[in-house]
């Protein structure tokens, strides 16, 4: 069955590397694409919120970035759990690649949120929202996967030891967000204002996709980058890289 | 044109983030090309060291 | 069961026989929560306020500074690999180790707290549920901490780590048993939040030894 023969394929590194290779550019155009259509539709094209004038257009950054951390976390626990339950280490370095992507998103996250904030809601930071909380503890869980790999010099115990502390993090993502959820709800009042539209129109909405999109082809890109330099750095006595690097030599 | 620039009195936040993101889209870049450029050098390395019979100086592994 | 009350035992012999083990969180638990005072102000209505909170992230650390050495006296002498091998499930087996330390540790930390809570100006009316509420959380501090010893049981510097990688996730924890303590410094019912530190704690202590058992066999392979 070729589904089947394909899985077995994304465990063999030579494989992978050339597969990365190969969407690579193609990744990095669609995101350009996307990218500058979406901020351009986001910052010229799309009208002035009736509540937050031009001020709103952070949100073409603000929520990709927040979407993409999720996104990266989610992949980088599910991979590295793959790799652990099923010994594949090709997982392992798809999750080593997408920890640096992940915490750079979820800082961006907080910073452009904090931005926004700012002229907004009057505050670049409200300790009470369970939105912001999850975010700052998937900033927290990031660093700490990355920080424990680095630990270990033995690099199949960095890849499993850190793998528990991936799965870990993800049963108590939601375990914080309700709990400050049930917090805040019962000490803050309606203080806490949200994007409070009635709906988002579809001229403000049509950028916010295309800028998703075009972040999440943007992470899939360097997702293969990353990736190839982990498997390389893996790899290195392979005969398969020996072969690799002696054609780009000669 | 100066009125997409002060983007309604609110340039000062809009363009920050904006730019905040640009650099930690490019940085991003940046870091993951240099990871594959370091990583090929390295392999390029101990492959001649263990062409020509030596020992990898360093076995480094993160 | 044979396992666990032998395992207990054990620890629980070990731990008075080193008195120190147990003397030494319950001192960094006082004397973070008294150097707060000098750090913020001494009057009576600042204290008040600020009063639980100290408690709680006073608690917190001296939990985690407890179990840092959890595991790896046992993983530097040869026992652990001998526990690893034995029929007996390893997961069981941290359970009882968890068990024992938090009677040393956690358990003590109920006596001072009142203590302190007094030497703060908090109301008496609030004491039984700060008790309670430390009572039905430093179980599951423990049970993280113990996580967190777990996965860094073979590093030299475990200590400062372990608290990058366990903090964060004591936050529930941290939000309820303040939640909890400020209701009733009030006057309410603050069964609510005590509920849910319930839940946290059976939902740990269910859970929690599986990851911390299953890190140590990976540490330790």
């Amino acid at each position: 069955m070729g589904l089947v023969r394909w899985f077995h394929q994304l465990a063999s590194p030579p494989y992978v590397y050339r597969l990365a290779g190969q969407l690579a550019p193609w990744f990095a155009v669609t995101a350009g694409l996307l990218l500058l259509t979406g901020a351009y539709g986001g910052l010229v094209l799309a009208p002035e919120d009736y509540l937050q004038g031009d001020g709103f257009r952070i949100i073409y950054v603000h929520v990709p970035s927040a979407y993409l951390s999720m996104l990266a976390y989610m992949i980088m626990a599910t991979s590295a759990a793959v790799g652990f339950v099923w010994r594949i280490k090709m997982a392992h370095g798809l999750a080593v690649s997408a920890a640096p992507l992940g915490a750079s998103f979820t800082l961006l996250a907080l910073v452009t949120g904090g931005i926004w904030g700012k002229p907004m809601w009057g505050t670049y930071w409200q300790w009470a929202d369970a939105r912001l909380m999850s975010e700052l503890l998937l900033l927290f869980l990031f660093a700490g996967y990355m920080v424990l790999r680095a630990s270990f010099d033995d690099r199949e115990k960095a890849d499993r030891v850190s793998a528990i502390l991936a799965v870990v993090g993800v049963i108590n993502i939601p375990i914080i967000h309700y709990s400050v959820e049930w917090w805040s709800t019962l000490h803050q009042g309606p203080t806490i204002a949200k994007l409070d539209q009635p709906s988002i129109t579809m001229d403000m909405l049509t950028p916010l996709l295309v800028m998703i999109l075009g972040f999440t082809i943007f992470f899939a890109w360097l997702l293969c980058k990353r990736l190839q330099g982990e498997i390389l750095s893996r790899e290195s006595h392979a005969r398969w890289v020996e072969q690799l690097l002696e054609g780009t030599t000669r | 044109m100066s009125e997409f620039l002060q983007m309604g009195g609110y340039a000062a936040y809009v363009w920050s983030a904006y730019g905040i993101t640009l650099i930690v889209l490019g940085a991003n870049i940046w870091a993951a090309f240099r990871n594959h450029a370091k990583m090929l050098a390295r392999a390029q390395r101990e492959n001649r060291l263990e062409r020509s019979g030596r020992q990898p100086m360093v076995k480094q592994i993160t | 069961m044979n396992a666990f009350v032998l395992i207990l035992q054990r620890d629980l012999r070990l731990a008075f026989r080193r008195w120190s083990e147990i003397a030494t969180p319950l001192m960094f638990f006082i004397i973070v929560a008294s150097l707060f005072p000098l750090a913020s102000s001494p009057e009576a209505s600042q204290l008040r306020e600020s009063g639980s909170a100290v408690l709680w992230m006073s608690a917190l650390l001296s939990s985690l500074l407890a179990l840092d050495g959890l595991f790896r006296a046992d993983a530097e002498d040869g026992s652990m690999e001998q526990l690893i091998l034995s029929p007996a499930p390893l997961s069981l087996i941290v359970l009882a180790k968890i068990l024992a330390h938090w009677a040393v540790s956690g358990a003590p930390l109920l006596l001072f707290a009142p203590l302190l809570a007094i030497s703060f100006y908090l109301p008496a009316e609030a004491l039984p549920t700060l008790i309670i509420a430390l009572a039905l959380a430093t179980p599951t501090l423990s049970v993280l901490a113990a996580i967190g010893a777990a996965l860094t049981v073979t590093l030299r510097g475990g200590g400062a780590i372990i608290g990058l990688l366990v903090l964060p996730l004591t936050g529930p924890v941290l939000i309820f048993g303040t939640q909890a303590t400020e209701m009733a410094i009030n006057g309410e019912s603050a069964l609510g939040p005590l509920y849910l530190l319930a839940a946290l704690a059976v939902f740990a202590i269910s859970v929690g030894p599986m990851a911390a058992s299953a890190a140590i066999r990976v540490a330790m392979e």
